[in-house]
């Protein structure tokens, strides 16, 4: 097991993430944060957090749960449905930011986008992550990277964070 | 968890992430999103050989909101009035792809009988057989009054829920007794001693004989349905001596404490076990029953049907 990402690295990154969202986006009136449960949901308040001490004003921040929209459902024991919950305003014509703590075959993130089209039509969507560890079986990218992380198929890439582990630490397991 | 034949397989655990499952199922249809993909290509066969409505068509329009798609099979109509056996109808179903069965029988035993034998390789869901169990019922009543008295909790800790009337010939007393216990709630059965089962003493409820004294100390308040149908004996003088003791009306109804729910699986006899203000009343529940209906039919099917193994709660 060796360390990747310490909780102070995790600090930096989740805070650039945010400066490069508000950069790219020309700042925060259009914005909509969307976080794919669980870690991706804290996430997702952090940035929001952040983004909101920066701009000076509330960042809408939100849950999207993808769960019934897996394409992978038969292969694994039936999975908990997590919260879903959409601002109130909608996601419609506003620029909306995916964010999930791993990024990996992409398949989360093609059903967090069928998910989207039952919640509304945003006018964009990117895609923030803590990691992108490589391997797509999909042509999916993020828009925002925390670390890019080269990995083996075989290893794992744990995500910790405070919220629910106790401890913020993004560590991989098992031989490269 | 493969099937769902009765109350009695399911842990305190596995009924209460059947609950949780259908309270963001619930959440989710009522925003935006009526219809999910997570069981297309699944095949649902609804095999009804007794008469229902709400059951039927809940579990249809729990299946084809999770985009499955449904076979409706009813006994009038069908080869089962020429007299074809059940197993030969199971093995027809098999032949034709079933991913699951939803069996309502008048046997008691049905859906178990069709679990057991292997007949069929998919989830056998029992939605009702004879006087036996009807744990689809129990759960949207439990799901329903959790909703309502739960105040956040998860499961029904310390909740009173009389259950009244016909609980002899009743599957969803039987479900529910054995469900609410399970979760926690005290349970007390009232009926006239001749709608009462053999043997109900070692039922985890106790028993009434006065439904007005039961009146103020509970919470909930499920009126069962007088089955005629079933009654091959006499079990009570008439209607309106049973109406007179154990009939819930507008009179009865205003010694209920004032966040106690009226409940009802319907079908109702209106002006027999209950009067029809009181089934119209703010306080009654019972078409709130029938939505809550679909989705804790849909979180069955999820549970059931989306996953490989078992394991609710697994969340990688």
């Amino acid at each position: 097991m060796s360390v990747a990402l310490s909780a102070q690295d995790m600090s930096r990154a989740l805070t650039r993430i945010s400066h490069e969202i508000l950069e790219k986006n020309h700042g925060s009136t259009n914005l909509v944060l969307l976080g794919i449960p669980t870690r991706g949901a804290h996430l997702a308040s952090r940035i929001s957090t952040i983004m909101s001490g920066i701009e000076g004003r509330e960042i809408p921040v939100g849950t999207l749960d993808i769960t019934l929209y897996r394409d992978d459902l038969r292969l694994r024991p039936p999975r908990t449905i997590m919260a879903t919950s959409i601002p109130a305003f909608g996601v419609e014509g506003r620029d909306l930011i995916l964010i999930d703590d791993v990024l990996f075959s992409g398949r989360t993130i093609r059903a967090a986008l069928d998910a989207l089209g039952e919640v509304g039509r945003p006018a964009s969507v990117q895609l923030a992550v803590l990691i992108d560890r490589g391997h797509r079986q999909l042509p999916i990218r993020a828009d925002f990277v925390g670390k890019n992380l080269p990995t083996s198929r075989e290893q794992t890439v744990k995500v910790q964070i405070e919220e629910v582990d106790g401890t913020d630490e993004v560590t991989i397991e098992g031989q490269g | 968890m493969r099937h769902l034949l009765s109350i009695s397989d399911l842990s305190a655990h596995e009924a209460i992430s059947i609950l949780d499952t259908a309270t963001e199922l619930a959440r989710i249809s009522d925003g935006q999103t009526k219809k999910l993909p997570t069981l297309r290509g699944r095949t649902i066969v609804n095999l009804f050989a007794e008469d229902s409505t709400r059951t039927r068509i809940s579990f249809e329009a729990a299946a084809k909101r999770l985009s499955a798609d449904v076979i409706n099979f009813s006994a009038k109509g069908s080869s089962t009035s020429k007299g074809e056996s059940l197993k030969d109808t199971a093995q027809t179903l098999q032949a034709m792809g079933a991913d699951a069965v939803v069996i309502r029988h008048s046997a008691s035993g049905a859906a178990q009988r069709l679990a057991d034998l292997e007949w069929m390789s998919g989830s056998v869901i029992n939605a009702g057989d004879g006087t036996h169990e009807h744990p689809s019922q129990a759960l949207l009543d439990a799901f329903t009054i959790r909703k309502h008295l739960g105040k956040g909790s998860r499961d029904l800790a310390g909740i009173r829920v009389a259950i009244v009337g016909d609980v002899l010939h009743s599957r969803v007393a039987r479900s529910n007794v054995l469900l609410l216990s399970l979760l926690g709630a005290d349970v007390v059965l009232v009926a006239p001693p001749t709608l009462l089962p053999v043997g109900v003493e070692s039922w985890p409820a106790s028993v009434s004989f006065d439904f007005d004294s039961v009146i103020p100390n509970v919470d909930a308040i499920m009126m069962l349905r007088v089955q005629q149908e079933r009654m091959t004996d006499l079990f009570f003088p008439n209607s309106r001596e049973y109406s007179r003791y154990f009939g819930l009306n507008s009179e009865r109804m205003s010694k209920m404490a004032t966040h106690a729910i009226v409940m009802h699986p319907g079908p109702m006899n209106r002006g027999l076990e209950i009067s029809a203000d009181v089934a119209d009343s703010a306080r009654s529940v019972i078409v709130e029953q029938v939505t809550n209906g679909v989705n804790v039919r849909m979180a069955i099917l999820y549970v059931l049907l989306a996953g490989g193994a078992l394991e609710v709660g697994a969340n990688s």
